[in-house]
């Protein structure tokens, strides 16, 4: 600890210790907790509280009947606990002050211990203090077991949870040590604690109240999760006839907290390789509720060893769900997968149809854990993605009215789930996972149709068009080439066309958030397919390049600027000239440009004018015609409009764009885009004084320098590592006889102060490549770049600022010595 | 109480309620779908219209070929479009003692009631549904007036002749009782029966019952009825809305607790979200605008035009249609653009709020300012200098049968840069194309009906529970088209009584009570006896005297003086005697206590019998049996009646008299 902390904390422990200052604020408690944490991490506690005795008598006062504040008790107990982690500074301090902490003599059952507080500042203080073999001895004879079983049932969440990890942790640690090998089933061998604990956890799972059970079945998933000895397989032995016993009894309680534990010892590998937790997962899956079931068979089936018998129940419960749904719409699933085995039993026909909000609950649940298994390499195989892709095409005919019901089943299902917009969200999620894969024909076809018609639909609302334009993309950009060709298939290239109508009636919706989504999917689509023939032609055909461009005057300031990236991609590619007459190729172009320069230079939101800078970068990137044809006029103008905006990230974005002047103006090796056709031949090899001047000629070192002491942090850092970056490649090029001095220096650097001090000041005028080199020279960009990599607070982060802070808050400091903030 | 079911149009409802002695319609909505089997009016004479070939029968006979015309594969009749009338045979309609009316556009028939019946009763409407009704009206007869025809076909009605007709002719119902358009005068003097009432007055019919009318949430002044006598209440929920559109929200609350609930007027469209088909109806007119072409909505004049000009207000900018001119052409634009803005009280608050700001309520007004909206009382004047393409025109009649709307029909047809957007729901799209095909412009079909859907359905149900419902019997199965569609139908417990034309219903309710009211002073001269915590009793002797549906118990009439002389006065005939009442009796006797009793009083050998409905005491010895039960009490004995009074006193020891 640093003199001036040492200093100040006697002030600091007696402000802590007279209830008549109350402490204000929680986080500066906090913090100091963290602190001291650190301290004691780092060194010894015990000659900590040596050196700062105070601290021992702050914690002594508190031992003393009077009204400390709940938060301070609190503190208190945590700070102990932290302190006696150390088996040493344990020792110093069980003789009086431990025991009164947390024994039966402490708080516990006094007025303070009402508050939520104070409990979980003894929980806590009892977990940082439970680390090696006397804190055992002293939890044993002290009698705060007890407090903990019986703080399992609190009314503070918090403090239940932390009492059952406390738990799963002290069982942990008696275990540690002369019991870590294979201790018998009989009790008398176990450590005293250990005995007590799972005493405990023997009557807890025994009780008839479903709170208790559930209390311990969740102390044990902690223990079985968390600790991976030998012990625990023994623990298991002794424990799982009383879980087996759970199984009988109908309802299942606590069935959420049984499937945790059991997954948890299934993943255990000391576990796993019991043949008898098999069986018990296999009697859990079939007498948990469709609903319950779920995740403990997506558990199952994430197990890299598992019986495949096991594996095949699991994933069978999974889909029943999805079998009821098929055979409700007489989709016996026709394609071989494993679905043909499954029909859906009454129990799951019975949820399903239970209410409209059970049925979509039990679907859009395993539609999402079926998404989740989808990826994962340990999936079963084979995979039955014809079913799967039936299943989600009915359950979405189903929304939408157009399923066939075959029976009275159906019926009811096609009533419940009629427009239940929630089911066709996790639907469309489902069937665009599902495109990683692809079916036969017929169902991809259906696929598409759905699709189509949902995006068709004026009944779809925004949410779930947006995902069926997500779903659709993932479709089309996974569908198959032809062989031989590398243009799109015809059935591709057939709904494209019955597609892109769609999208044009979406991109006039009245609904923003539509016409959003609609220029998200169109920007994504031209991305992937801008040079496929097929696609090309189809847009060309269709109005959404114009309608596109319309919307770059939307009013709503989250569509502009998604129409900004739509067109900046869509000329990317070339798809925007189409009424550009042969005689001016570019005619087009040009004017989008100009938009675009206008929206950055007038448009009063945020987004549109952040994505046109991304657009510039990409085409300065990418070699965009109508930028390469005056390249140095075009980052000109660009770096001009965004050193005058308001927004921090358009600032940022400019010097994004800089650097790629640079990188192509200097030849930076291994530049952003090696293939960009941009930079010529010439510039590469061009003497850096020509290109610096190029740089003076776009202003890109006004821009720069400006942004070095901008008010946002991350613009800074970006221009000083670009200032680096330029000094690496220049300065080594420039004579000695540039040095710095001259006129024109000077000026620069009296303009970079009055900068560093945060005045405006007018624009540096046109400067030489010389002056620049001097000053980039003269600047200390190391120590700049250093400064602003430590975090905007780091000063008022301090110990000593926090210490000053507590003091400053209840008046001890005198005002001016206060760090207000 | 009965229901007789004169249309069997489940939006344009007209039933007649017989409910105590009171005869009370409910609404008398018009169906105008019988339009759509005639031939257009064109407003401009139409060559095409003209030319189009007579319809011979497959035998080559061509009597009818004046009468009947064929386009496109379908016959039309060539004449004045006539309309199909409620039913007028099931009841005698001169015996209806008042309409209630819930909203304008069920109000279409009531010239045909009030003057052509010998209807001489009252008839009550709000103040919006009479002068939007009145505008309806008076567009419809200015519609048809003024295209006058001089043919009109009856030919093809006889009903031989007509099960020779092809489809959908041969099929159209009941076709001997279509009528022509009412005129003016009839309009002028139907409307000048009716009685202004605002939302929750209290209207007492005869002191019988009391109807209410309360906000439907669907148009302008829409109501739903509450009729109610002191210990029964019939709802009629017709036309209603839980949408957020211009009018006020309806009024669920009062509709709970009500014996029987006549639930008509629910979407016609169930599939269709109004929300969604707003959205499509802007996408599409946004397109078709950009590319030059024209947008033809057909509708009428009030309800769904001010919501969609709402809507259009907040798009136009945004879809870049600013200097699109929108035309809004009927005989009643201007009074019915008017007339929204100055029904304040009858519009949802956020409107109401605007009036205080003042603002107009609606931001059409801003519209007409800026020039973006035009209205003309036809096509002919000033339209045809002001109009410019491409633009979007707003006019009547959605059957296209007549109005402006087949002007445009005719002259926009032809180019398939047009699109003509169908945004209400009362007619089939294809039907009312059918005389004007082959056709290029585009069609849209996005109806805009804002009426309950059947999930909405389904919780006001559950939230007003009522005891019967009773509903045209479209809604109690799902629409043919869609038979698997289970939930487009109400599900409700117990099920929905159902109705269709011409059918009488008893509803299943018995009145059990009647209220009566007691004469102050015969009140005073009552002694209750109570006879258990709260509950007292007293025995009244009066006259019941009933009038004009009040029943009231006076004082009856002081014996007559003992009489002077032999000869009795004739008038005391008159006064019914009044003969010593025997006490009346209640209370129950404890089984246990009377056996005791009986004890004491010497009687031994005493058996007890539980039975369903009470007891059996038997006296052995005695040969005598003593039934209780609930409420009689019976001695039997054999031919001992001092016995029996015995018994019979000790009973009543255990009851008490008044």
């Amino acid at each position: 600890m640093d003199p001036e902390c040492s200093r100040l904390l006697p002030a600091l422990c007696s402000v802590l210790a007279d209830p008549r200052q109350p402490v204000a604020d929680d986080t500066c408690l906090e913090k100091l907790l963290d602190w001291f944490k650190t301290i004691s991490e780092a060194g010894s506690s015990l000659l900590l509280l040596q050196e700062n005795p105070c601290l021992v008598e702050l914690l002594f006062q508190v031992l003393r009947p009077q009204d400390l504040s709940a938060r301070v008790l609190s503190f208190s107990l945590r700070l102990a606990g932290i302190f006696a982690a150390q088996e040493d500074c344990f020792q110093y301090l069980e003789g009086e002050l431990l025991p009164g902490l947390f024994g039966e003599a402490g708080p516990v059952g006094q007025a303070a211990w009402t508050a939520p507080t104070v409990r979980s500042g003894w929980i806590q203080g009892l977990r940082s203090l439970a680390q090696h073999p006397s804190a055992l001895h002293f939890l044993a004879d002290c009698g705060a077991l007890d407090t903990v079983f019986s703080l399992q049932g609190d009314s503070s969440l918090f403090v239940a949870s932390a009492a059952g990890q406390l738990l799963a942790h002290i069982l942990g640690l008696s275990m540690r040590g002369p019991a870590e090998g294979l201790p018998s089933l009989q009790a008398p061998d176990w450590p005293a604690c250990a005995q007590k604990i799972v005493g405990h956890l023997e009557e807890s799972l025994r009780s008839t109240a479903p709170p208790q059970v559930t209390q311990a079945l969740n102390v044990l998933t902690t223990t079985f999760g968390h600790c991976h000895s030998p012990w625990t397989r023994v623990l298991w032995e002794r424990l799982s006839p009383l879980v087996a016993c759970l199984l009988e009894e109908d309802p299942l309680p606590a069935a959420h907290s049984l499937v945790d534990l059991l997954l948890s010892v299934a993943r255990s590998p000391v576990l796993s390789s019991d043949c008898g937790l098999w069986e018990t997962l296999a009697q859990t899956l079939r007498h948990l509720s469709p609903t319950q079931a779920g995740p403990l068979a997506l558990g199952i089936l994430k197990l890299q060893d598992c019986p495949q018998a096991l594996r095949a129940q699991a994933f069978g419960v999974l889909l029943q769900p999805l079998a009821c749904v098929l055979k409700a719409a007489d989709q016996a699933p026709g394609p071989p997968g494993l679905l043909e085995g499954i029909t859906g039993d009454s129990v799951t026909v019975d949820t399903l149809l239970s209410s409209k909000s059970a049925c979509a609950g039990l679907l859009c649940r395993t539609l999402a854990h079926l998404e989740l298994l989808q990826p994962l390499p340990q999936r079963p195989s084979p995979w039955p993605q014809a079913p799967l892709l039936g299943a989600a095409v009915t359950i979405l005919q189903f929304c939408n009215g157009s399923a066939a019901p075959a029976s009275n089943v159906g019926g009811r299902l096609c009533a419940l789930l009629a427009g239940c917009v929630r089911v066709q969200r996790a639907a469309l999620d489902f069937l665009g996972t599902l495109s990683q894969e692809t079916g036969p024909q017929e169902l991809v076809t259906q696929v598409f149709s759905v699709l189509l018609e949902h995006l068709r639909s004026p009944d779809s609302s925004a949410t779930v068009l947006k995902k069926a334009f997500q779903a659709t993309l993932r479709w089309l950009l996974s569908s198959p080439k032809t062989p031989g060709c590398c243009d799109l298939d015809p059935h591709t290239q057939l709904f494209l066309r019955e597609l892109l109508p769609v999208l044009q009636k979406r991109l006039c919706s009245p609904c923003w958030e539509v016409r959003d989504s609609g220029l998200e999917f169109l920007t994504q689509v031209t991305r992937h397919w801008g040079g496929q023939a097929g696609f090309r032609h189809v847009l060309l055909t269709s109005e959404v390049p114009e309608l596109a461009e319309q919307l770059l005057r939307d009013p709503e300031s989250y569509v502009r600027a998604s129409a900004v990236t739509a067109m900046g991609q869509l000329s990317s590619q070339g798809l925007h000239a189409t009424t550009a007459s042969p005689e001016h190729p570019g005619g087009q172009q040009k004017s989008l440009l100009v938009e675009l320069l206008r929206i950055l230079s007038e448009d009063s939101e945020g987004f549109p004018r952040r994505a046109v800078m991304q657009v510039f970068t990409q085409w300065l990137r990418d070699g965009h015609a109508d930028v390469t044809e005056d390249t140095e006029r075009f980052v000109a103008r660009v770096l001009q409009a965004a050193s005058r905006d308001l927004d921090w990230e358009v600032r940022a974005q400019g010097l994004e764009l800089a650097l790629v002047f640079l990188a192509q103006t200097l030849g930076q090796p291994g530049s952003h885009c090696p293939y960009a056709v941009a930079p010529p031949q010439a510039t590469l090899h061009s003497p850096p004084a020509q290109a610096l001047q190029a740089l003076c000629r776009v202003r890109l070192f006004e821009f720069a320098f400006r942004a070095l002491f901008d008010c946002d942090r991350p613009v800074a850092q970006k221009s000083c590592d670009l200032l680096l970056f330029l000094r690496a490649r220049t300065v080594p090029h420039s004579g000695p006889q540039e040095a710095g001095g001259s006129p024109d220096v000077v000026s620069v650097e009296a303009a970079l102060q009055r900068w560093r001090a945060g005045e405006q000041g007018p624009p540096l005028g046109d400067l030489e490549p010389e002056t620049v080199l001097a000053v980039l020279r003269s600047m200390d960009l190391e120590g700049l770049r250093g400064a602003l990599a430590e975090s905007s607070d780091h000063v008022e982060e301090s110990p000593q600022s926090l210490l000053q802070d507590v003091l400053a808050a209840v008046g001890v400091l005198g005002e001016n010595q206060a760090d207000c903030y | 109480m009965k229901l007789y079911c004169l249309s069997g149009h489940p939006t344009l409802p007209c039933n007649v309620l017989k409910f105590k002695s009171t005869t009370v319609m409910l609404d008398c909505g018009l169906d105008m779908t019988s339009t759509l089997n005639f031939l257009p009016l064109p407003l401009v004479q139409s060559p095409r219209l003209s030319n189009l070939p007579g319809w011979s029968l497959k035998d080559g006979n061509a009597f009818l070929d004046k009468e009947l015309k064929e386009c496109s594969g379908h016959v039309f009749v060539d004449s004045v479009p006539e309309f199909c009338l409620p039913e007028t045979e099931l009841i005698d309609l001169s015996t209806v003692d008042v309409i209630l009316i819930s909203n304008y556009h069920c109000m279409m028939a009531l010239p045909y009631i009030t003057e052509h019946t010998g209807f001489t009763g009252m008839v009550y409407a709000t103040e919006p549904t009479v002068q939007i009704g009145r505008l309806l009206m008076e567009e419809l007869v200015n519609f048809i007036e003024r295209v006058p025809k001089a043919q009109s076909a009856s030919l093809w009605k006889n009903k031989d002749i007509q099960r020779l007709l092809p489809s959908p002719l041969k099929d159209a119902v009941e076709v001997s009782t279509w009528r022509r358009c009412y005129t003016m005068q009839e309009v002028n003097s139907a409307l000048s029966k009716i009685q202004l009432v605002g939302y929750s007055q209290k209207i007492e019919l005869f002191g019988a019952v009391q109807v209410t009318p309360l906000s439907s949430g669907y148009a302008l002044g829409s109501s739903n009825w509450i009729i109610q006598s002191h210990y029964e209440k019939v709802s009629y929920v017709s036309g209603s809305s839980l949408l957020t559109t211009h009018p006020q929200p309806m009024d669920q609350a009062s509709l709970k607790n009500s014996d029987v609930l006549i639930l008509t007027g629910l979407t016609q469209i169930p599939t269709a979200n109004p929300d969604g088909m707003v959205g499509e109806f802007c996408s599409n007119l946004a397109l078709t605008v950009r590319n030059g072409g024209n947008v033809l909505v057909p509708c009428y004049p009030s309800g769904v035009i001010y919501d969609l000009l709402e809507c259009l207000y907040q798009y136009i900018d945004s879809a870049g249609l600013s200097n699109i001119p929108f035309y809004f052409i009927s005989p009643v634009a201007n009074s019915s653009l008017e007339f929204s803005q100055i029904f304040a009280e009858w519009l949802c608050h956020n409107k109401q709020t605007k009036v205080y700001l003042p603002e107009p309520p609606f931001p059409h007004a801003e519209l007409i300012q800026t020039n973006k909206l035009k209205h003309y009382p036809s096509i002919h004047g000033d339209f045809s200098n002001d109009f410019r393409q491409p633009c979007v025109v707003f006019t009547g009649h959605p059957s296209l049968r007549f109005g402006d709307v087949v002007h445009f029909m005719e002259l926009w047809g032809k180019s398939s840069l047009n699109t003509v957007i169908f945004t209400e729901p009362d007619f089939s799209y294809l039907e009312a194309l059918a005389p004007y095909q082959p056709l290029a412009m585009k069609c849209i079909y996005c109806p805009i009906d804002t009426r309950l859907n059947f999930i909405q359905v389904s919780k006001l149900l559950k939230e007003v529970q009522p005891l019967h419902v009773v509903c045209p019997e479209q809604y109690t199965q799902p629409p043919p088209a869609q038979s698997h569609r289970m939930d487009l139908m109400i599900d409700c417990q117990p099920p929905a009584m159902s109705y269709r034309r011409a059918e009488v219903l008893a509803l299943p309710f018995k009145r059990r009570y009647e209220k009566i009211e007691i004469m102050p002073e015969l009140a005073d001269s009552l002694v209750p006896m109570e006879i258990k915590p709260g509950i007292s009793l007293a025995t009244v002797s009066a006259v019941l005297h009933t009038k004009d549906n009040k029943h009231v118990l006076q004082p009856p009439p002081r014996p007559a003086p003992p009489p002077s002389g032999k000869k009795r006065k004739r008038a005391s005939d008159d006064i019914p005697d009044c003969q010593v009442l025997k006490p009346l009796l209640s209370g129950s006797i404890p089984v246990e206590q009377f056996v005791q009793t009986l004890e004491k009083h010497g009687f031994s050998d005493i058996k007890v019998e539980d039975t369903a409905k009470g007891h059996i005491v038997l006296l052995q010895e005695a040969e005598t049996l003593i039934q209780i039960e609930e409420d009689s009490t019976h001695i039997i004995c054999d031919n001992d009646e001092m016995l029996r009074v015995r018994l019979r006193d000790l009973v009543l020891k255990f009851l008490q008299k008044f």
